[in-house]
């Protein structure tokens, strides 16, 4: 992917949230639409105070339902649009992910996940990872899903986003989470204006003489015609797993165990892997960055070297599964994580490391 | 008198020399409609179409269809169409709207479109004051679906899922949203018109030229209800239903201006 060449020199210290609302603003969003919810209310929040002073559009809509379906609408008549929200209001937009990715509509969606199941609690969570990148609405489609881990991924991530939503007409989504929306840190905002308008011949703004009406909808009555669209989906969806994949990797030249985790939990496990290597253990991390597309190739590669992965997640185990996918079996995966709005420690993670070795030295004594 | 033939309608060989007094408009496409004999969505298509056409508004508008008989309409319709998810239409053509404020935007939707599951919206884009036409088919019944009951089904009406005749201490009396939205300060113009002879379908028309000058004043929204027949869910003969719609569907909902702007 490309770097954001252009940036604004000053760094500013603020709040995941408001430096993701501020990155959509110097994005030239033509609109946001959303509806509030905690722990993200200050996306929206920081577009009403701004906006009005700067340009684009910013309405509070009557529910996440209301949302998403605006941003179909704003969409498919070519504008370049978001939302975010948290995951009950998530769970209310999947209809209209549904769609808009069938549509083929490009947007960018934000989900400051919280803990649940249902209402849950406000703290921060990884408990979406399946929703977001297996699916969540009905049918065989993906959303470009980015996780960012710091303040200044919040703002990158907004161009990024809606890069590779434009680029391939795909709904794209940043998966973050409670903390990293709420928490303050440096960053340097891309330069407003430097993300290109792309043109957009088949939006709905009106049928001039020159060309026949834009339709802009989902539905394909025809099995025939509904599998060929299918199939362009599927061949997309292929484009983008074979250029667009995403990860950093720390430590792992000669690491012998593999942390994987993303967000906030990427960040816990630098921390484990500093621990560890302070003992002798040789711990490396792979953070995945674009959870879809999935590293697996990484992973496999990854895996001829190591004794054992170990994927640390905020939820009860989810991206595991694709880790374990990923290896085919070559190595032993395990899982550690908290669930429902608790974060893992550094110790307790490196604590789960050295239970694994001693299971093992045990096994081969 | 005669009138040019759109470019988009075969004229057959043998009319040659004869003036073009009565066609398809441009702004319906050359697709045969699939409605169902005597269902009144295809006039409002036509009229609507033609009031569009009239205006010279085709490069300028933009309509959103629903979920329901008239799903296909973005097939018929020949400007820039956007087929909404059930009951979001007016959510839809408000997004469409507000980041192309020059546009005509219009939503179309059926009463479980509009009075079921799309309530929500209905009621908050008309509360915004949304700058856009919304178009509600009002035929008391779900009939893509099969002839299910809707919102607006009345007392003792038989449908597949009111096989005895809704009863109102079981599922609530017929839900008259026009006159619900009369009370929001967002709704500028309100009316329920009809289709069934003639004189109906020249008031419709007059509706909808007002309701798309309005559009252009951005005053508020244009809501305009049209209570139609649905023979095939009512299970009736077309003229039959026109005779049961007059007897019983007009007096639940009287046709007229519900609300119209202040003449200042």
């Amino acid at each position: 992917m490309e770097e954001n060449k252009n940036k604004k020199s000053e760094a500013r210290l603020m709040k995941g949230n408001e430096a993701l609302a501020e990155a959509a603003i110097c994005a030239d969003i033509d609109a946001y639409f959303g509806y509030p919810i905690t722990p993200q209310s200050e996306v929206l929040e920081y577009l009403e105070r701004e906006i009005p002073k700067r340009h684009g559009l910013v309405l509070q809509a009557e529910s996440e339902i209301a949302s998403i379906n605006m941003i179909y609408g704003a969409a498919g008549a070519g504008a370049r649009v978001m939302t975010s929200s948290s995951s009950p209001g998530i769970s209310l937009m999947q209809e209209g992910l549904s769609y808009i990715a069938s549509a083929q509509l490009p947007c960018l969606i934000v989900n400051v996940v919280r803990g649940g199941p249902g209402l849950g609690t406000i703290q921060p969570s990884q408990g979406d990872y399946f929703q977001a990148v297996k699916g969540g609405g009905h049918g065989d489609y993906h959303l470009i899903v980015l996780a960012p881990a710091s303040v200044q991924e919040m703002a990158d991530f907004v161009f990024d986003g809606f890069r590779l939503a434009e680029k391939y007409r795909n709904p794209a989504m940043i998966l973050t989470d409670g903390a990293l929306g709420q928490m303050m840190e440096k960053v340097i905002l891309p330069e407003e204006g430097s993300l290109k308008k792309v043109a957009a011949p088949w939006a709905t703004t009106g049928k001039t003489k020159d060309r026949d009406h834009n339709i802009i909808t989902s539905l394909f009555i025809k099995p025939e015609e509904m599998e060929q669209v299918n199939h362009q989906l599927q061949e997309k969806y292929k484009r983008i797993e074979n250029e667009e994949i995403r990860f950093e990797e720390i430590k792992t030249k000669d690491a012998e165990i593999l942390l994987v985790a993303f967000g906030l939990s990427s960040r816990i496990c630098q921390k484990t892997v500093d621990l560890g290597r302070e003992k002798g253990i040789k711990i490396g991390l792979l953070r995945p960055i674009t959870l879809y597309p999935f590293p697996y190739k990484k992973l496999n590669e990854l895996a001829d070297q190591v004794d054992f992965m170990m994927s640390v997640e905020m939820n009860a185990g989810q991206m595991v599964q694709d880790v374990k996918i990923a290896v085919e079996g070559k190595v032993p995966v395990h899982f550690t994580g908290r669930m429902g709005g608790m974060i893992p420690s550094p110790e307790d993670v490196l604590h789960e490391i050295e239970s694994v070795m001693d299971k093992q030295n045990v096994l081969q004594d | 008198m005669s009138i040019e033939r759109p470019s988009t309608l075969d004229f057959p060989p043998d009319a040659e020399g004869m003036d073009m007094v009565y066609c398809r408009p441009e702004t319906l496409t050359d697709v045969p409609f699939h409605y169902c004999p005597g269902c009144g969505h295809s006039v409002v298509h036509r009229v609507l179409m033609e009031v569009v056409e009239e205006l010279g508004i085709q490069e300028k508008t933009i309509g959103v269809a629903p979920v329901g008989c008239s799903v296909f309409a973005y097939h018929y319709m020949n400007v820039d169409m956007q087929e909404a998810a059930h009951g979001r239409a007016s959510a839809v053509a408000t997004g469409i709207k507000r980041v192309l404020p020059d546009r005509y935007v219009f939503s179309y939707q059926g009463d479980g479109d509009l009075a079921a599951i799309g309530t929500a919206e209905t009621i908050h884009t008309v509360n915004r004051g949304e700058n856009i036409l919304m178009v509600f088919i009002n035929n008391g019944i779900y009939g893509m679906t099969g002839g299910q009951m809707a919102p607006t089904t009345l007392i003792g009406q038989v449908t597949t899922t009111s096989p005895y005749g809704r009863e109102a201490n079981m599922v609530g009396h017929p839900l008259k949203i026009a006159d619900m939205l009369v009370q929001l300060p967002g709704a500028y113009y309100i009316t329920r018109q009809a289709v069934h002879n003639a004189n109906a379908v020249r008031k419709l028309k007059k509706a909808f030229q007002k309701s798309f000058e309005y559009q252009k004043e951005g005053k508020g929204t244009c809501f305009i209800e049209v209570v139609s027949n649905c023979p095939s869910g009512w299970k009736m003969t077309p003229v039959e239903s026109i005779k049961y719609m007059e007897e019983t569907m007009f007096p639940a909902y009287p046709l007229g201006d519900l609300k119209v702007p202040e003449k200042v």
